[in-house]
């Protein structure tokens, strides 16, 4: 992965095959510990203990399309090789938390990338599914909840509307430009 | 600044639309969004085909996901459904890629044969 929003595109898919309703993305940066945290919580069918000491192993996977499974170790390697470290919290029929934290300094430390088209790859796609967003940078912050567009929305008008999608685009990528201070950080997508 | 309060007008807007939209979509491009596709570039192509149905105003056709289909080698993978065909398997995608099979196989019918599988493995 290039990017650590690509790993958090992935590992939330993990959440939506979890059958989650409601999933929370935070991606918090913060300057004076020098930390980058990511953490991916969702209230799915979650994992046993034993499943979850085997889920951070490539050489274990629940698909029957091929033998291996990387996004969990990739994410934790990613982690791990810039000074920081990883954890699952899983309870069984409760849900999953995944976190991931970053020495931001660190010279390996892959860059965040463009979160805001990992959140456009899931919000819309997923209709069913509520997402609450949380971003925090340098003592900014801001946060999206689907469950607040929905109530304004109602029940005629679709999360994935292109209206929506569009309002929804905007929303992050003038939320984003103040946290970085007008420097997009997601130059590639 | 965006605000939540502009949904409110979205809605108002949208509802007229919506009807209109529910119509069945005819064709469906789905983009393998497993860590395999998503590690060999399946985002940017996924939002090049999102963003080209979008601009063609193509509302019977419907880009979605799905996970590994197993042939990870030549990700990004992504099938065409079309009714009444067969299911066109296009590999190793790109977002200018992406473009040309709306272009050339979605809308005009011409499937593009050398970005198929079946091109690849020749």
């Amino acid at each position: 992965m290039r990017e650590l929003s690509l790993n958090v595109l992935d590992i939330t898919q993990n959440s939506i095959k979890a059958g989650a309703t409601l999933i929370g993305i935070d991606i918090l940066e913060n300057m004076d510990l020098d930390r980058l945290t990511i953490r991916i919580s969702d209230n799915g069918c979650g994992m046993s203990e034993e499943q979850v000491q085997k889920v951070v192993n490539p050489f274990y996977t629940t698909r029957t399309t091929r033998k291996v499974g990387f996004g969990v170790p990739f994410f934790k390697m990613a982690a791990q090789m810039a000074g920081g470290d990883f954890s699952i919290d899983s309870t069984l029929h409760k849900g999953t938390v995944v976190t991931a934290w970053f020495q931001l300094s660190h010279i390996d430390r892959p860059p965040l990338g463009d979160i805001n088209a990992t959140l456009l790859s899931l919000i819309p796609f997923n209709p069913a599914i509520d997402f609450v967003y949380n971003r925090a940078r340098d003592g900014l912050s801001f946060s999206l909840d689907t469950r607040e567009m929905r109530q304004i929305l109602g029940p005629d008008v679709p999360l994935n509307a292109p209206e929506t999608v569009q309002w929804l685009r905007e929303f992050l990528e003038e939320n984003e430009a103040e946290l970085t201070g007008g420097s997009p950080s997601g130059a590639s997508t | 600044m965006k605000s939540l309060a502009e949904l409110q007008a979205i809605k108002n807007k949208v509802r007229a639309n919506v009807e209109m939209r529910e119509g069945e979509a005819s064709t469906r491009i789905v983009v393998g969004m497993a860590t395999c596709g998503i590690a060999a570039g399946a985002r940017p192509v996924l939002n090049a085909f999102v963003d080209e149905v979008g601009k063609r105003q193509l509302s019977d056709v419907m880009v979605t996901q799905t996970g590994c289909i197993g042939i990870c080698q030549y990700e990004p993978v992504v099938e065409v459904y079309a009714p009444g065909k067969e299911k066109v398997t296009y590999v190793k995608m790109t977002p200018e890629k992406a473009v040309r099979v709306v272009n050339d196989h979605i809308v005009n019918g011409n499937v593009v044969t050398e970005y198929t599988i079946g091109a690849a493995t020749k």
